[in-house]
């Protein structure tokens, strides 16, 4: 059988087939009927589409404030599919980034399950959970968060390098990678020297470096201007079209819009689940 | 061209293969540059900061040269030439009293007679008037034998052989501003109330050395023995102020001792170590004060370091919990921290060090003009053990540092912090 290539943005199954420190049950996938778009890639029948990445059952957070209990999210249960593009909206407050951050192993729920390729999540140590972020959950903030004195590759490097890839090989995936976000020319360049929207996108690179199952976005719009808030709106759809399930918290309706699913918070629970062809 | 234009046109996909396991160098490298990239994000406030951990690293060197700097300076001024015993006057310390030891021919040769013995220098000490006209400047006389003596290292001329030659230091000429191969009339023995001398001689400079045991700036000459002995008159005839001797390497030098102070009633022997004991004694509050003085400094740097380090961590919260998000360990957060501080201390330290070296010889060249000190004494002597114990002291401090602000990093609630870093 031919050699299978991983998608750029996270191919659902496949990751660093082989390594010991990938779940086992991520095998490799068929590359039959392989889309033309992308020599490689699977097209998604064959990716079990409806099979979830991420299933959340009854899923409650709380924390406390002061004397006062907060209950953040209320018994929450959501799928996301593999390749789905999920936009979770709702006023502030409602809980949103908490549940991104239970969904991405950040968090623990107080109560209820969350599994993440059919590995419970919600029981992990931190030591676990650290591991498993590292492998299978890419992470887009609102605020970038690069290392402002490494250039834009070594920023991507980064999570490979904690991933213990070895360093021509890494090299290699973030010029890829930067090649992919439109920024194969700015690799040497260290974030101060990028506006903020070719920051977000060496963010988006540096999510996709370990080649995750699950990619999270907390406000990835939101430090930006309109134009380039919609260069990262079209970056995402890109990743989604090329197979990445995503995960997006957000009050940008063009971001939303994006989406092919819509999931509506309010007070800590989910009030509406929109899907649509987009 | 925008990421949406980017995003229309398709770029080639690449392949992976699957990666070999890394070389253990891989993340170490990671780790050193991230912490490298943190020092250099406030560039000043690392080098003052460096600066400071030097200036309190010059000082920690200075007061561990200083805690073992005078005893070890003392064994080597006394071993300068090998003689590990010293023989003087019984219940007194060489040249700690005027008192001198009669039959010195005979002790010379009982002591000779020990067959571990190697050589004995007796040395008579005495005032000595140089006379000149009706004019005279007082110095002081070393009567040595010419073959094997320990009072001094020539270093121009010929030793102290002949009866009537001398060698003198270089405060001797100065002051009578003669020269090597002049004569001089010398005296010893001034009586004021007759107001003449015991004895007169003239003498020829034959060389000029650097004498171990007088004083610095003190105009020193060293005459045969048999000379002094003679113009001391009667008072002087066979006396001796002292004997050194040395024992064969590997011999039992507390042995010896212990048979000369048996053999001779009339003695004190004392070893270089029996020496360096007593030194010790009246040093330890010196080397008491250097030790605090040293562990304060040690103390004002680790604070510095945990400081600034705190600081720099403080400012970084948001960075470094996005790190643990995206998977760094907890444990790699705080090795990049520790490395922080490790790197500020260690270059201090390499600051410090020569910064420390400079002002010890400044100190040291303070201290030796002190009045009557011989002038081979040293206060701060360089060892490389002092350094490298200075070193590792600020290495440890440098890791002990940054423990406090690495345990704050690594223990950063993720969620509860991002949730602050995104509305802050």
């Amino acid at each position: 059988m031919k050699e299978p290539r991983a998608p750029i943005g996270g191919e659902q199954r496949g990751g660093y087939e082989g390594s010991d420190e990938r779940d086992g049950e991520r095998g490799a996938w068929s590359v039959e009927g392989a889309s033309p778009l992308i020599e490689g890639r699977p097209p998604r029948s064959t990716l079990h589409a409806h099979s979830p990445v991420v299933s959340a059952r009854a899923v409650t957070r709380e924390y406390r404030m002061g004397a006062e209990t907060v209950r953040a999210v209320r018994g929450v249960s959501l799928d996301v599919a593999d390749g789905d593009y999920v936009a979770i909206v709702g006023p502030s407050g409602c809980g949103k980034s908490t549940m991104l951050n239970l969904l991405g192993v950040i968090d623990q729920p107080t109560s209820g399950t969350i599994s993440i390729r059919g590995r419970d999540v919600s029981t992990m140590s931190d030591r676990e959970a650290t591991r498993f972020r590292l492998l299978n959950v890419g992470f887009v903030f609102q605020r970038f968060y690069l290392m402002p004195m490494l250039s834009a590759r070594e920023n991507v490097e980064l999570p490979m390098a904690e991933a213990k890839v070895p360093p021509a090989e890494r090299r290699a995936r973030a010029r890829e990678l930067l090649s992919y976000v439109g920024l194969a020319e700015r690799e040497r360049h260290r974030p101060p020297q990028l506006s903020g929207g070719e920051q977000q996108r060496v963010a988006i690179a540096r999510a996709l470096a370990n080649r995750p199952a699950l990619l999270l976005a907390d406000e990835p719009t939101g430090e930006l201007d309109a134009r380039t808030g919609a260069d990262v709106i079209a970056l995402f759809a890109r990743l989604n079209r090329d197979g990445t399930t995503i995960v997006v918290v957000t009050h940008d309706e063009g971001m939303a819009r994006a989406a092919q699913r819509t999931v509506h918070m309010r007070d800590g629970q989910i009030v509406a689940d929109e899907r649509r062809n987009v | 061209m925008s990421a949406a234009e980017h995003a229309r046109t398709e770029t080639p996909r690449p392949a992976f293969h699957i990666p070999r396991p890394a070389p253990r160098t891989a993340r170490p490298r990671m780790l050193t540059a991230l912490a490298a990239a943190a020092l250099r994000r406030h560039v000043v406030r690392t080098a003052l900061a460096v600066l400071g951990v030097a200036i309190s690293a010059a000082l920690l060197l200075d007061m561990v040269m200083l805690a073992s700097g005078m005893r070890e300076s003392f064994r080597d001024f006394l071993l300068v030439r090998g003689f590990q015993l010293r023989v003087s006057p019984k219940g007194t310390l060489p040249f700690d009293t005027e008192a001198t030891i009669g039959g010195a021919a005979a002790l010379v040769r009982v002591i000779r007679s020990h067959p571990d013995v190697d050589a004995v220098s007796p040395v008579l000490g005495a005032q000595l008037h140089v006379i000149e006209g009706d004019r005279a400047t007082t110095s002081f006389a070393l009567g040595v034998e010419g073959g094997e003596q320990g009072d001094y290292a020539l270093e121009a001329g010929t030793p102290v052989g002949g009866r009537d030659h001398a060698v003198v230091n270089d405060a001797f000429l100065h002051a009578t501003g003669l020269a090597l191969g002049d004569t001089v009339d010398v005296a010893v023995g001034y009586d004021p109330q007759l107001r003449s001398y015991a004895g007169r001689r003239r003498l020829v400079i034959a060389g000029r050395g650097r004498f171990y045991y007088t004083a610095a700036g003190q105009p020193v000459a060293a005459v045969p023995l048999a000379t002094l002995q003679d113009m001391g008159g009667p008072a002087r005839a066979d006396r001796v102020s002292l004997l050194m001797a040395r024992v064969r390497d590997g011999a039992d030098v507390e042995a010896a001792r212990a048979w000369i102070e048996h053999a001779l009633p009339n003695v004190s022997a004392i070893s270089i170590e029996t020496a360096l004991r007593q030194v010790d004694e009246r040093l330890s509050y010196f080397r008491q004060l250097s030790i605090i003085l040293g562990a304060i400094s040690l103390v004002v740097g680790f604070l510095l370091v945990t400081t600034l380090v705190t600081v720099s961590v403080n400012e970084r919260i948001g960075e470094i919990a996005v790190m643990r998000a995206i998977g760094v360990s907890r444990t790699h957060v705080v090795q990049q921290i520790v490395l922080e501080g490790l790197a500020i201390s260690a270059a201090g330290a390499v600051v410090g060090l020569a910064l420390g070296l400079v002002t010890a010889r400044y100190l040291n060249a303070i201290l030796s003009d002190f009045p009557g000190l011989p002038a081979a004494f040293d206060f701060f002597l360089f060892q490389p053990s002092s350094a490298w114990r200075a070193l590792g002291m600020l290495m440890l401090s440098g890791v002990l540092a940054g423990v406090y602000p690495a345990w704050r990093a690594s223990s950063l609630p993720l969620a509860a912090t991002l949730r602050q870093e995104a509305v802050a």
